[in-house]
């Protein structure tokens, strides 16, 4: 569906160094796959986005999206994919309805089609009773799902969304994307997206791309990234600081222990197999007189993947590092 | 491609391609479709449309006592004053409705409305063109509410006259809209310049067209300066198809003008909007 070759994009900026949104980027992606690009802003994800929809031309490199070339043959390109950009698509001064209907006109539907097609929507994205307000009077997540619908009028077989769910609260996200999932098993869809909510592209998406300043540092299914770069993160609670650090020593001899650290009681260390690891470390602080209160394993997110990969936190870069591992991240991309 | 499967409360795929409707009437199409997605609002808001289609007469109840009176009543400038004023002030409903008709634009560049039709098959030009044939509608419908409302009060129109006069403020109304929509295109990344040009640009425009009062008992400079607005040829080519004048030289060259006005906007409009994505 998509195949793209050592794509890059260079802009000038007037007396500034030009900057390198992109600097190489080669991407498969085959027919009815949900893949994620994920990264910190200003990795390059939208630039990538904006060159595959024939947005902006590359500066090198080649593409090919549903089967045709996003230069040579642009316009025929833009007729096969749906596209729903960071921005809100529906005209403020326009009618729900109207900006669906036009739409539908534009991709060639016949009027009555496009009723129909403009009904069928309307009611499959919740919108039916809002049909007849401006695109300024809805709020935040009816926007965004009428955004969608627009995307989906011509039942595309590919459709990009750039972060969707940007500025929903949780209840609309889980809402969009229920949406989203029922359009893509009733179209057979391949669908890209990008975004920074890390649990969206764990949960959502069955093969995640991380990019990272313009170029793409890993690729593969959520749970493979995340056992093959990351590792299981477990804590040991001992009695007191002294049988903390004692335990924290024992810990760092165990087997692929890393980032061991202790905070007041707690003992934290990353390891390839928490639960395996997990019954040779309390038998080796029963062994030294230590009584540990509590243990737990975590499985590691896609924040530990970039981590590993990087050296750096996704999190970071918007916000201090929150304590519930779900709280989903403030923040606007570039 | 596999059969999708049918979901109860999913709609049913669109006819998977649609190339084969794309024909050579497609710009056509296009243009169409834009101009009318342009006037939705315009016609779904009575209101607002009411508003603006009687602005004019505000002015000219206005300004147009004030000026008979400073020439020194009403039968002045080679006769009744309304017969130079009102078709003056169609010239001027026109510049000033289609002037800041950019900045709708602009907005649809912020909010990403734009950006979500650059990524449809609709051709970049109808993008332009729609929008500024669009401006037509509203300005034929705010010249004829002035001049039925001004036969009372003595301005007489030659039928003829009229309907040229109504066709040449539409070549000149889709040459401005033209060159609003461009320079909201190429302002579009430093959005307040629309405003600063847009005023820089409207005064001198207006007051050196000769509209509001004569340019003959202006300085030379003006005078001068006048020959290169092509709204001066416009008003001096309305008054005369106003007053059904049809062997003037002013109308031929107020179609020169405006013919010119609006291929130059098309054109630069046209060749901006091509280049609007990045």
């Amino acid at each position: 569906m998509i195949h793209a070759r050592s794509l890059t994009k260079t802009f000038a900026t007037g007396r500034a160094q030009p900057v390198q949104a992109v600097r190489g980027i080669d991407l498969d992606i085959a027919p009815g796959e949900l893949v994620a690009v994920l990264g910190p802003n200003g990795a390059g994800k939208t630039t990538t986005m904006r060159m595959l929809t024939t947005l902006i031309p590359p500066t090198s490199g080649t593409a090919t999206v549903a089967g045709y070339d996003v230069v040579g043959d642009s316009a025929e390109v833009r007729r096969r994919i749906g596209y729903v950009g960071q921005g809100n698509g529906g005209g403020h001064t326009q009618r729900a309805r109207d900006e669906l209907y036009t739409q539908a006109l534009v991709y060639g539907l016949s009027r009555r089609e496009a009723r129909r097609r403009t009904d069928e929507l309307l009611e499959v994205l919740g919108l039916r009773e809002l049909a007849a307000r401006k695109v300024s009077e809805l709020s935040g997540g009816q926007r965004r799902r009428l955004d969608v619908a627009i995307g989906l009028v011509h039942a595309p077989r590919l459709l990009f969304l750039d972060e969707p769910s940007t500025g929903l609260d949780p209840h609309n996200r889980a809402n969009l994307w229920q949406h989203i999932a029922t359009m893509r098993s009733s179209h057979d869809m391949t669908i890209v997206l990008t975004t920074h909510y890390l649990d969206e592209a764990d949960d959502m998406a069955e093969r995640v791309i991380v990019v990272d300043h313009g170029r793409v540092i890993a690729d593969d299914t959520p749970d493979a990234l995340k056992s093959h770069l990351a590792g299981d993160r477990i804590g040991l609670t001992a009695p007191d600081a002294a049988a903390a650090a004692r335990t924290a020593e024992l810990v760092s001899h165990g087997p692929g222990a890393r980032e061991v650290a202790v905070h007041g009681t707690v003992v934290t260390a990353r390891v390839t197999d928490g639960p395996r690891a997990l019954p040779g470390l309390l038998a080796a602080a029963r062994e030294s007189g230590i009584d540990i209160a509590a243990a737990h394993v975590d499985r590691p997110t896609l924040d530990d993947v970039f981590l590993a990969l990087t050296g750096r936190s996704l999190r970071e870069e918007t916000a201090p590092k929150p304590a519930a591992e779900l709280a989903p991240l403030p923040g606007k991309d570039a | 491609m596999t059969t999708p499967t049918p979901a109860q409360a999913a709609p049913r795929p669109a006819p998977a391609d649609r190339t084969t409707r794309r024909g050579a009437s497609a710009p056509l199409r296009d243009t169409w479709i834009v101009m009318t997605r342009e006037l939705r609002p315009v016609l779904r808001d009575p209101f607002s449309l009411v508003f603006s289609l009687v602005q004019p007469l505000v002015f000219l109840g206005l300004f147009g006592p004030l000026l008979a009176g400073s020439l020194g009543g009403e039968q002045v400038l080679g006769g009744n004053v309304w017969q130079w004023f009102v078709p003056a002030i169609l010239v001027m409903t026109t510049l000033f409705g289609t002037a800041t008709t950019g900045s709708n634009l602009l907005y649809e560049f912020q909010t990403g409305a734009h950006e979500r039709m650059l990524v449809t098959p609709l051709s970049r030009s109808s993008l332009l063109v729609g929008r500024s044939l669009k401006e037509v509608l509203p300005l034929i419908g705010q010249a004829l509410i002035v001049i039925v409302v001004m036969i009372p009060f003595g301005f007489r129109a030659d039928v003829l006259g009229a309907a040229l006069g109504l066709a040449l403020l539409a070549v000149l109304g889709v040459g401005l809209g033209s060159l609003s929509y461009g320079l909201a295109t190429a302002v579009r990344k430093q959005d307040w310049m629309f405003w600063v040009v847009h005023q820089t640009l409207i005064f001198p425009l207006m007051i050196l067209s000769g509209m509001l009062l004569p340019l003959d008992s202006g300085p030379r400079w003006m005078q001068i300066a006048a020959t290169a607005n092509p709204l001066a040829y416009v008003v001096e080519a309305e008054r005369a198809l106003f007053a059904g004048d049809f062997s003037s030289p002013a109308i031929l060259w107020g179609w020169v003008a405006a013919l010119a006005t609006a291929a130059l906007g098309l054109a630069l409009g046209v060749r901006l909007m091509n280049r609007s994505a990045d």
